[in-house]
């Protein structure tokens, strides 16, 4: 007796296997190991041909001596160095000329993007040529222009350009003065740090301030203030520790200052001008996405036209602006890959070819480069993301 | 774009890896024969050892290497099918069987040779790296060039040649670093570096493809050893035998007097050294699996090696090199085969 009633029990309970959600996860976790084991086999399966056909595998190679010189390196470089610093030198470069492509890129964007709103005709239709121009010429294109039509068709560095004796502008690329930071600098770059710590604070007190009191306060002038005020005073307090190192020809070319290389600057160049075309569409169609009733009902509250731009329009717009941005962002960092083209020393470049064609270790070399894109892409989205998860609308 | 490429290329060593498991060795033997043609990797354009002329005709001596191993594959040297690759690419390509045998002015090394899976079947030319640069620079050794800006083709053994000489003569020097001889060669006309470095006889090559050839001298400096020749995959013995026998055969053909004029007559010749390598008498064809007179239709068809060396890049074409270490060792160089007996 004490028995059947659990027998009933079990009996008018509906088996795992009819429950959805259990079902979904079981066949969740099979189609995962599934996909798993195919790449093990898949992994296993081609180290072991790669072995039987004499192919060296393995990561071993990354701490064998590289033996090439790279052109730009941000990090100390040499050929006695290793190929696993190649990947840091070549890595290193991918992110220059991203961050310096992406920075220009929306400036460029955003400037024509709204030039392509404007009511002067001349503006609006110079905007319009600019975008479908250079959107609809292909990028590799482009580079090869910026590079072997104006990069390095500059004067030679004996008849360089020059800005009175300190920039040198030639096919060997721009030489600009360094500056080199003596001893007592470090005071002048803490009171720097200071300023915009104290700004940040005070604009935040500032806009407290006003929306309890209504008192407005002048944030931008003081602090602009103090940003140079404070730094300049501990500069000129410790003596100016602050010297140019500046470029002077010497030999083949310049030797000193700052140089900022032909490929690098044709690549950025490309990128900012090719991305920028498409950034504009974006924000463009961004603007035109915020309903006008907004504006007017800006406007019938009495808010200035600055304002209403500002409080009004963009937010909204960024809202409809941030997520094709990030996929052009996204372009960007992916085809500064084309770099290879013209002899700028990306991750492509550097690692995935010489050291590739050096070691011959292509599966490892490819896998470690596919990781570091699909990275970098990540990281761009999931800060895009969070971004655009701080612009979206809060609803109230 | 260029990602992409290579990413297929290596699913491609990948897939052919796997496939490899079951295969058996003389594979490529077998699959040349049945498709009728050799794919050869070539450069992408390179005077005297490959280049396509305007009509799409490949030209030079790695043309020609390719061109003998079809002459004694099918009895005829038309056989062939080119793959132009750059530096970068071209083992991917052997590794993963798009190409049956790569001769493109490529290094023979002790890395190469033994961590690529690849065998290195013979030398065709005997080079050196040098250096090139513009007569304006008025510099006349290697020695100056501390400082300069230097022009080179990824993936080579020159990137690493450039390195060492300039290291060990305590002298600096800014690389860089194309992928194409043509963008190497354009960015030195254009000034970007001082210098163009490359294996010796290509300078000569590159020089004669700017447009103004005087302007650039070649200093007398030769910082390396680079042995060029063909190359194909390890572990296909009966097809690495084709192709390093079909250059002894030219070798040998130029020792024993045979030229592609003069064979068909020398086939009543009673020297037995002549009648072997025409397949006459003595060794079979089927010791390397083809016809007897396998030797003698390379000999016909492209020439000796001599021949070979003089219409390509020696006296009888435009780069004029002179045969040097490329001579026989009957004759004070290193061209050496081993006989056909
Ligand atoms: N022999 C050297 C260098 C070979 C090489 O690629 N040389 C360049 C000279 S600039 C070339 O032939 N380029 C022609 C091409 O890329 O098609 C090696 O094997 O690494």
């Amino acid at each position: 007796m004490a028995i059947a009633p659990g027998k009933n029990q079990t009996a008018k309970q509906p088996s795992k296997l009819n429950d959805p959600r259990f079902r979904a996860l079981l066949f969740q976790i099979i189609a995962s190991v599934t996909v798993a084991g195919f790449i093990y086999w898949l992994v296993n399966n081609t180290l072991h041909n790669m072995a039987l056909r004499g192919i060296s595998t393995g990561f071993a190679f990354l701490n064998n001596q590289a033996g090439f010189s790279i052109l730009q390196s941000l990090v100390e470089y040499d050929e006695t160095h290793t190929y696993g610093r190649t990947f840091v030198v070549g890595l290193l470069n991918t992110l220059l000329v991203s961050g310096l492509g992406i920075f220009f890129a929306t400036i460029v964007g955003f400037t024509i993007g709204v030039a392509r709103l404007s009511h002067n005709w001349l503006v609006n239709r110079l905007a319009m040529t600019y975008i479908e121009i250079f959107r609809n010429i292909p990028l590799l294109l482009q580079i090869f222009f910026w590079y072997f039509a104006v990069a390095i068709n500059l004067p030679g560095p004996r008849e360089a350009i020059q800005i009175s004796d300190l920039a040198f502008l030639s096919n060997r690329g721009l030489f600009i003065p360094r500056p080199v930071f003596e001893e007592g600098f470090g005071i002048t770059a803490l009171a720097i740090l200071f300023a915009v710590i104290f700004v940040i604070f005070l604009a935040r007190w500032a806009r407290r301030r006003r929306e309890m009191t209504g008192q407005p306060f002048h944030t931008v002038y003081v602090s602009l203030g103090i940003l140079f005020g404070l730094p300049a005073i501990a500069f000129i307090v410790t003596g100016t520790p602050l010297s140019w190192d500046i470029p002077e020809m010497g030999g083949f070319s310049f030797s000193g200052g700052l140089a900022v290389i032909p490929e690098l600057f044709a690549l950025t160049l490309a990128l900012s001008v090719y991305t920028g075309a498409f950034i504009a569409e974006t924000v463009r169609s961004g603007i035109q996405a915020v309903a006008h009733g907004q504006t007017e009902a800006a406007r019938a509250l009495g808010l200035r036209h600055s304002w209403t731009l500002r409080l009004i329009v963009i937010p909204q717009a960024m809202r409809v602006i941030i997520p094709p941005l990030t996929s052009q962002y996204l372009n960007l960092a992916k085809n500064s890959s084309l770099a290879a083209a013209i002899g700028y020393p990306d991750l492509v470049a550097v690692f995935a070819g010489t050291t590739l064609n050096q070691t011959g270790q292509a599966v490892e070399v490819i896998s470690i480069t596919m990781a570091v894109y699909l990275t970098l892409s990540l990281v761009i989205s999931v800060f895009m993301n969070w971004y655009n998860a701080r612009m979206a609308l809060t609803e109230r | 774009m260029k990602v992409k490429m290579k990413i297929a290329a290596i699913a491609a060593v990948a897939a052919c890896s796997m496939a490899a498991g079951t295969a058996q060795a003389g594979k490529t033997f077998d699959s040349v024969k049945s498709k009728g043609f050799v794919q050869c990797g070539v450069s992408t354009g390179l005077p005297g050892f490959s280049v396509a002329d305007d009509k799409g005709q490949w030209k030079g001596i790695d043309v020609d290497v390719c061109r003998a191993v079809a002459a004694a594959m099918f009895g005829d040297a038309s056989k062939v099918k080119f793959s132009p690759l750059n530096a970068k690419e071209r083992f991917t390509a052997l590794q993963s069987g798009e190409i049956d045998v790569l001769s493109r002015n490529t290094t023979w090394t002790y890395s190469r040779d033994t961590s690529l899976g690849l065998n290195f079947a013979g030398v065709t030319y005997y080079d050196g790296q040098g250096f090139m640069v513009s007569k304006k620079l008025k510099i006349n050794t290697a020695k100056k060039l501390s400082g300069a800006a230097i022009c080179i083709q990824a993936g080579t053994t020159t990137e690493l040649n450039v390195a060492d000489y300039f290291r060990s003569n305590k002298m600096t020097y800014k690389a860089i670093t194309y992928d194409t001889s043509d963008e190497t060669v354009k960015a030195f006309e254009a000034g970007r570096c001082d210098v163009l470095t490359s294996d010796a006889s290509q300078l000569y090559a590159l020089r004669i493809k700017l447009s103004a050839p005087d302007n650039a001298i070649v200093l007398p400096e030769i910082i390396s050893k680079e042995p060029l020749g063909p190359v194909v995959r390890q572990g296909d013995d009966e097809w690495f035998n084709v192709v390093r026998w079909a250059l002894f055969a030219q070798i040998n053909a130029e020792e024993a007097g045979l030229t592609s004029g003069n064979v068909d007559g020398m086939k009543t010749n009673k020297d037995p050294n002549i009648r072997r390598i025409l397949g006459l008498e003595g060794v079979k064809g089927e010791m390397i699996g083809l016809k007897d007179d396998w030797a003698y239709q390379i000999i016909k068809q492209v020439g000796n090696y001599g021949e070979m060396f003089d219409r390509n890049v020696g006296k009888g074409s435009a780069l004029g090199i002179a045969r040097g270490q490329n001579a026989l060792w009957s004759a004070g160089g290193l061209q050496y085969a081993p006989p056909i007996r």
